[in-house]
Formats: structure tokens, sequence, C-alpha cells
């Protein structure tokens, strides 16, 4: 334990306001230049890329499904062939869910989470920064693939023995195989800083039962991502195995099995849908919180539930494979565990809905998204409440009725909120407001365009339409309600134009923020806009779960940090009490080396298994440069 | 919403899952109807709760309310109440849902079997009796009796399947290495549409079949008359046909029984000409699709197993004639 310090080392309680902020600001700040930026391990700097990067693969995966749209809009369309639809179909579910959605939501916690805990930064910073590197290169990777016409074709889901060597001969398959290694790496690396930032690194004062609500649900969705990815990783390690060097885990002729594949792969896909959908609802009720001038009724309730979907999300997979011919005793309490999860999701819409009842609500856009998500994600969840019976789900399966349940939820439970949350943080990170009077017309295009979309795609599926089809005959009467879903579809696309023209048009043009524009009471709101390098020039200390509301004149803090080089503040788990200050990373290029390293490492390995060889080298020297311990003082004492 | 717009789809569709024509889809139809009125109540007063929660209040707030409010504690009451009204509909949809997967996957002992095996693209069919001899194979077209439960097992050649006919019941997916089986019974006779379920590789859109139900006494005429092998040829241009279905290679994948073709790779052609559509569902059985297809099958349907034939446009005509008569 380190807490006495040298004598003659500055510290943050003998500068003045002015002084302190200077000093701090020139320890943490990211170096200038290119390398400069290319070194930052600066939680905002690898956060905002994070976003940026996430929602340009949403446009690059929006843009696939209006390909599809327009495919679809009509009947014996030639618009796409059966090649490129297959492929076009298996990058949007790739990307939506790999280089987005899970994205997405992890890179708002990285921005997040630490200025809601109240510390400097996240921790493991530099695997932070790899782990950002990790994921562009990954995604990257897809879609230069796809451009160069080797994009998987086998559908999101990559089910054997379709994606087996036999069945797909070319490298597709093991493109979409490495690039899940990818994303796996990322999202753990996320997951790991995460849990540890929130156990670790919270203000002091700030108990279990002050945490803020998003950060509570970004815990859960952490803990789901380090139990859920090492199934898929398992999954897809097996089939690059089999593919590569001949094993035989999905090999029926040769015992293994193809369902192995469908249990490894939905053991991780069914809680996904929930490591997407968790973050929004953290994001629902922060932001419903803040315009509904309240805090959120039922704190208690929300975590629970939150806790209760993420332990029951790992007990229904099996709904997934209803049709695989298991036996029906099982499959009948799958039925029942599945609908259960529906109890702890209604509760948390029953603790919003208290809520809206006793605040004072004001409706700005992202109060707009989160009634919109509460209105779009209800219809998802009871629709899933269909698919969760056996009866049911034998007809809806692999139809066109799924996919509107499962945009229902994830656009409706995720995208939505997220959108809101774009709305309200957005003057936190850009220190400008985006504008309203355009953020209104990017609701209702958005809420409209939507439903319009994926509406009809119930009764798509009900007379018959399955899924994953180019095309289909103008006899079966599903022209209609097509070109309908195709018009809405291009509608919703338009709400994501106009949000793209909002962000472009209000980073030069938009009101100043200030440091809290919506009145919001947690703890980012507590520093400038946009946030200096280090966060907060003193630590805040949390006496309630609401603390710019409760101390709304000033914020106590705390002092003794280390002004002369980085230091976080360590407090213990349950109650936040400091425990010791801690030294947190300098800026470094050895997570981006590293990243490059594993990077050839892992698409070397799909042309040639010497690759694991000569890929062994680099990724070891940049492993050794980025462990090489560093000195510091306390290491001379 | 969801009541509001749903007579539009009652009745539409070759393949809906709203026009029940058999016991089990019938089954599936009721529950699935019990689910969606109970979704539209509770999607309903949700979206009534969430209005009157918007406009109770007349002024909004500039500052946060107070929040030492008493509020808390009475709705705390009623959340859990709520808490408890879910999760009593849950187990009581629970309970619907076993009810309906007991009917719909009862099985019957007397059940006319059938072997199904799917391949990438099309539909083997193969009606197998007690005694050999009466065995016999078809594809993309299955005829069954009406009133008799069905019994289909399902296999794959190659990747996953799944065989869907929404009228009749729902689906069972085709797994390599895994023998699954499917009931159901047809209630009225008629022709019903089925489509492969599970993405199975390029042309999964084009695997399509028929599901004729039959009176039971003209599906034994039927079965009777699929039996036989195929006739030889009486005229001069069908036998040359059949001698190009030979010499052009067309046998070394396609069977035609009481013939020297034997081939086990694609359909089998005993009795083609009598199937109303080819290329599982793809095309109308006419000697210009028929020709169309032959001549050129990737044009068709890209990625399809049947290589395109380079044959003079005589000896095509023959060959379409030949098969044209394997009724």
């Amino acid at each position: 334990m380190s807490v006495t310090a040298e004598s003659n080392e500055l510290r943050d309680d003998v500068l003045n306001g002015l002084q302190l902020s200077g000093q701090l600001e020139r320890v943490w700040r990211t170096p200038s230049g290119l390398v400069g930026a290319l070194m930052s391990v600066d939680h905002k700097i690898v956060g905002r890329r994070y976003i940026l990067t996430a929602f340009a693969f949403l446009l690059l995966g929006g843009i696939l499904a209006m390909l599809m749209r327009v495919q679809l809009a009509g009947p014996e369309q030639t618009f796409l062939s059966a090649d490129k639809y297959n492929q076009i179909f298996t990058m949007h579910g790739s990307t939506m869910m790999f280089l987005f959605a899970v994205p997405v939501m992890e890179a708002f916690a990285v921005y997040l989470v630490p200025l809601m805990v109240g510390t400097r930064n996240i921790a493991f910073p530099r695997l932070n920064a790899f782990s950002y590197w990790m994921f562009l290169f990954g995604g990257c990777f897809l879609w230069i693939s796809f451009l160069f016409n080797v994009g998987p074709d086998v559908g999101w889901f990559s089910y054997v023995p379709l994606s087996s060597l036999q069945f797909t001969p070319t490298k597709r398959a093991d493109v979409w195989a490495q690039m899940i290694t990818f994303t796996e790496v990322a999202a753990l690396a996320v997951a790991v800083e995460i849990v540890v930032t929130v156990f670790k690194l919270r203000a002091p004062g700030m108990t279990l039962d002050r945490i803020p609500l998003f950060v509570w649900a970004m815990l859960v969705t952490s803990f789901l991502v380090m139990f859920a990815m090492p199934s898929i990783m398992v999954a897809s390690t097996s089939l690059i195995l089999d593919r590569l060097v001949n094993t035989r885990f999905y090999d029926a002729s040769s015992g293994g099995h193809p369902l192995l594949w469908q249990h490894l792969f939905w053991f991780f896909g069914h809680p996904e849908v929930y490591i997407i959908f968790i973050p929004g609802t953290g994001m629902a009720s922060t932001i419903l919180a803040t315009f509904a001038r309240r805090p959120v009724i039922g704190y208690p309730v929300v975590i629970l539930s939150l806790i209760g979907t993420g332990f029951l999300s790992f007990g229904l997979w099996v709904h997934h494979m209803f049709v695989t011919g298991l036996p029906q005793l099982g499959a009948g309490l799958f039925t029942a565990s599945s609908m259960l999860i529906a109890v702890p999701s209604g509760l948390q819409i029953f603790c919003w809905l208290a809520t809206l009842w006793d605040g004072r609500p004001v409706y700005r856009t992202p109060l707009l998204f989160v009634i919109g998500f509460i209105v779009i994600f209800v219809i998802g969840g009871l629709s899933g409440v269909m698919v969760a019976s056996v009866p049911i789900d034998t007809q809806v399966h692999d139809t066109y009725f799924v996919v509107a349940h499962f945009h229902y939820v994830l656009i409706g439970g995720a995208v939505f909120p997220l959108i809101g949350a774009v709305y309200y943080w957005f003057p936190k990170i850009a220190g400008r407001m985006l504008s309203e009077r355009l953020g209104r017309w990017n609701f209702w295009l958005a809420f409209i365009g939507f439903n319009v979309a994926f509406f009809p795609m119930h009764f798509l599926g009900l007379i018959g339409m399955p899924r994953r089809v180019y095309t289909y005959t103008a006899d079966m009467d599903w022209a209609h309600l097509n070109l309908l879903s195709s018009i809405g579809a291009f509608v919703f696309a338009l709400s994501f134009a106009l949000l793209l023209v909002n962000v472009v048009y209000s980073l030069r043009k938009g009101a100043l923020a200030g440091d809290n524009p919506w009145n919001g009471s947690t703890l980012e709101w507590a520093t400038s806009s946009p946030p200096p390098p280090q966060n907060f020039d003193r630590i805040p200390v949390v006496k309630h779960r609401d603390p710019l509301w409760a101390d709304s004149e000033s914020l106590p803090v705390i002092a003794g940090l280390s002004a002369e080089r980085r230091e976080v503040l360590l407090t213990s788990l349950a109650e936040a009490e400091p425990q010791t200050r801690e030294a947190s990373s300098e800026p470094s290029i050895w997570p981006l080396l590293t990243a490059i390293a594993t990077t050839v490492f892992f698409i070397g390995s799909i042309f040639t298994p010497w690759a694991v060889l000569w890929g062994t080298p680099p990724m070891a020297v940049t492993l050794i440069g980025w462990f090489w311990p560093s000195g510091s003082k306390e290491d001379e004492e | 919403m969801l009541l509001a717009t749903w007579p539009l789809a009652a009745c539409a569709g070759r393949q809906s899952a709203l026009d029940p024509q058999g016991l089990q889809s019938d089954q599936i139809r009721h529950t699935l109807f019990i689910f969606v009125a109970v979704a539209a109540v509770v999607w309903t007063a949700v979206v009534i709760a969430l209005g009157i929660g918007m406009l109770r209040r007349k002024r909004a707030a500039d500052q946060p309310l107070d929040l030492h409010q008493t509020f808390e504690e009475r709705t705390g009451r009623v959340i859990l109440a709520l808490g408890i009204a879910t999760t009593v509909i849950v187990l009581g949809l629970s309970f619907v849902s076993y009810a309906g997967q007991r009917t719909v996957f009862a099985k019957d002992e007397n059940a006319l079997t059938l072997k199904i095996v799917g391949h990438q693209w099309w539909w083997e069919v193969r009606y197998e009796a007690d005694s050999p001899h009466q065995n016999f194979v078809t594809a993309n077209e299955i005829r069954i009796p009406t009133g008799q439960p069905v019994k289909v097992e399902l296999e794959s050649a190659d990747v996953i399947h799944s065989f869907w006919v929404p009228s009749l019941t729902g689906k069972m997916d085709l797994i390599p290495g895994q023998k699954n089986e499917l009931q159901f019974t047809a209630k009225n006779a008629g022709m019903y549409r089925g489509q492969c379920a599970e993405f199975c590789g390029l042309q999964h859109a084009h695997m399509a079949f028929d599901v004729i139900a039959l009176p039971p006494d003209e599906f034994g005429r039927w079965r009777e008359h699929e039996n036989q092998s195929a006739e030889s040829p009486a005229d001069q241009l069908g036998k040359q046909g059949e001698a190009l279905f030979r010499a052009r290679g067309c046998a070394l994948c396609h069977n035609v029984s009481g013939t020297l073709a034997g081939g086990q790779l694609g359909p089998d052609l005993t009795h083609v000409g009598g199937r109303r559509t080819i290329a599982a569902g793809t095309l109308p059985n006419t000697p210009a699709t028929l020709g169309a297809w032959i001549s050129d099958p990737q044009h068709i349907k890209p990625g399809n197993l049947m290589p395109k034939m380079p044959l003079q446009s005589d000896e095509l005509i023959a060959i379409i004639h030949y098969l044209e008569q394997l009724k």
C-alpha cells in the first residue's frame, strides 16, 4: 500500500484550482500529432473512436439492408444475384451483431463508465486501446474481404455443415470465423475493463446502491460477455480447426455432430441479445430519470431485474432449436424458461411507467426515443413470448415473423435508446447540443419508418415467407407486404441520414452545451463538456444516489492524489471506501503494434498453417514491449 | 394494432399458417390466436398506461422533484402486483403452449410412413412398403391420403434443411447424422405448397415442393401406378430420346426404373412427366420449361448441381419428348 507518498511529491491538495487544472491536464494529455493519436490510452479518445467506428459499421450494415429491401420489394427481382444476396444478408447480420450492436454499447461504456463512477481513466487503459484496434482491424478485414468477393455467405449463424469445408470450399467461412475471433478479443477485453472499473475505481462513497443504473447495466452486460463469449470462441475455433487442419468436431460421418455447433452458438447467441438489450435499458433508465425530473422508481427492482435477466438469458438458448428434433419434454421446459424472462423485463417497464406517472416529464428528443423504445419493445417482447412456444415456433421459426420479432427487440430495445443516448450524451462528448428540431424529425421518421418496415413482416412470416430467400414468385401473395416493408425501410434509413446531418451540423453550429445542459444527476455532468483529459480535477465524493441533484451547490471532493503523474484512486468493492492510489498507464504505441501483430497472425493462419510459426515472433516481441517494466518513483524506493 | 390488422392476412397465401388444412396446423393456429389475444391486451394496457403517464402532469418541471416522495412506496405494491400478474400470465401461456405441443406432436402407430431426404436443392421422397417390391422413389411432390396420419422420416444428404408445409403442420429440420420425424394429417383434399425453411446455401430460395392430399382410394390408385416401372416409349422420337438420355450422360445422375438409367445423384425421373413442376417447384412442368431447364440449368437456378449439357436442338427435342412420356 502506497498511501504515504514521498514528501517532495506534488499533490493535488497543495495547488489551487487553476494551477491544479493546468498541471493535471499536462500530465493526462494525449501527446499531439499522429503518433500521439496512435498512442492514446485516454478512455474518452478510445471511446469516441469506438463509437464512431461502430456507427460507421451501422451505416455499412444499413446500406446492405437497403439493398436487400430493393431486391425483395417485388417478386422475381434480378437486382441482386443469389450469390450476392447471400453474402449481403450474411454481412448485414454479422456487421450489425458483431461490428455494431455489441461494440457500440461497449463503446458508450468505455466513454461513460469512468466518468459516471468518478475516476480518471478506465482500468487497463492499454488493453482498452488494444481492444479498439482489434475491433477496427477485424471489422476492416471482414469488409475488405466482402469487397473482394470473399465475404461470408453462410449466414451470421454459420450453421455447419453448410459452413464446413465440404460445402463452402472457398475462404468465405474462414473469413467469418476469424472475424469472430477479433470481436471476441475486443468484447472480452472491454468487459474485463468495465467490471474492474466499476468494482475498484468508483468514487469514494459510491456504494453498490448508489451506482448509476447505466453503470449497473454495463456491469451485468460485461458479465454476460464474459460467460457467453467463450462459448462462441470454442465454436468458431472448432470450426476453423475443422476447416484448416481437418479435425471433425461437426462432421456427423466421423463421430462429430452438427447440433454441437448450434448448442455452442446459441448458448452465446441468446445471451448476445441481452448483451445488446441490457445496455439499452440502462440508457433508457438514465434518460428517463433526467427528463421525468425524478429518479427512476424502484431502483433496487430495476437492478434485480437486470441481474435476473442476465441469469435467465443463459437458460433459454434451446428455443432457437425447437425444430431440430430435440426431446419434446425438454423443449417444453425451455418454453417456460424462455417466457419467464418476460417477468424481469416487464418489471423494468412497470418501473419506467411509474416514473413517468410521478414525474413532470420534459419532452425533449432523448425522451421521445425512450418512449418509442417502450412502445416498440413491448411488441417485440410479446412476439418473443410467442416464438418461445414450441407449437407456434414450429410455424414461425426461420420465417419473416422471426425477422420482425428480433428487429422489434434489437432496434426497439437497443437502437432506439441508443439514438436517445446519442442525443443525450452528445453535448458531453462534443460540447455542443444537437438540433432539437432535426431531432424531432429524426424521431418521427424513425418511429414511423421502423413500424412500416417491420410490422408487415409478422404477417409475411405467418403467410409462409421463409427467411433468407433472395427471391419469391408473384403467386405467393407476398409482394404487397414486401413493397410496403421496403418503403418503410427507406423512411427508416432516412431518419439515420437526418441523424448524420444533425451531428455534422451541430459539431460546428450547435449551441454550446455547458457542463450540465439537461440537469442530469450523474457524475459525468459534474465536469466540463467535453471533459478535460483528467476527467475531474479532484475526485468527487458521492453521498447520494443522485449526487448532482442532492448536492447541487457543490460536490464534495477528495484530495491527495499525485499531480505530477497519472494516478487513480482505488476503492473497496461494496462500500467504495478509499484504499490506495494506483498508477495509470502512460500513452503507449505497443497496444497498436500488438494488435497489428495479432492481426497478421490470425489472417495469415487462414491461408497457411505456417503463419502459426512465423506469426508468433512478432506477437512475442510486441507483447514483451508492452509488458516491459517501466521505472517509477515507487520502484526506486 | 395486432388485432386490428389481423383479418388482413387471415386467408391469404398458398402456404399460409393462417389457413390450416391439417389437424396439427389447426391446433397451432388455435394456440397462436390465444397468444395474440393476450399480447394485444397486454400491449394496449402498457400503451394506455404510458399515455396516461405522459399526459397526467400539465406542467413540466425545470428542477428535479423532491427526492423524498412517498409515491415510491405506494407504487412498490402496484409494481409487485403487476410482476405477479406477469408471472401468472406467462405460466398460463406456458401451459397453453404445452397442451398444444402435445397435440401437435402426438404419435399414431398406424401412420403411413414416408422417407424424405433433403438435397441441395431438391427433395427426395421414398415410399417404402412392407415388401420391397412395392417401394418407389419420387421427387419434389408428395402425395398423401386425406384423413390418415402421415409420418415423414427426415434425413439429409448434405447440409441442414427444414421440411415445412405450413398448411398442414409446423416445420422440422433435416440434419445429417440425425433421424427426425414429423406426423401430420390432412383434413381436406388439395394441394399444399411447402418450402425449405433452413438456409441451405445458394439456392435455398428455390427448394419448394407440393404436398397433394388425395382421397384414400385415389391415393391407392396413384400408388399402384407409381409403383410400375417406366413404360418404354412407343414412338420413334421417344425411343431416340431414351437412347440419348443414356448416351448424353443424363442416366449417370438420374434413375428411370425399368431402364438402364440408374443414377442416384439427381431426382428419380421414372414418372417425371406426371409431376406438376420441375427444379423443386421452380418452374411448371411443360415441354418449353423442360427444354429451357435441360439446355441451361445454371441460368434458371445458378449453382444447382446439374451441369449444362451440350445438346443439338433435335437431340433436346427427343429427350423432352421422352421425359414427357414418363407419366
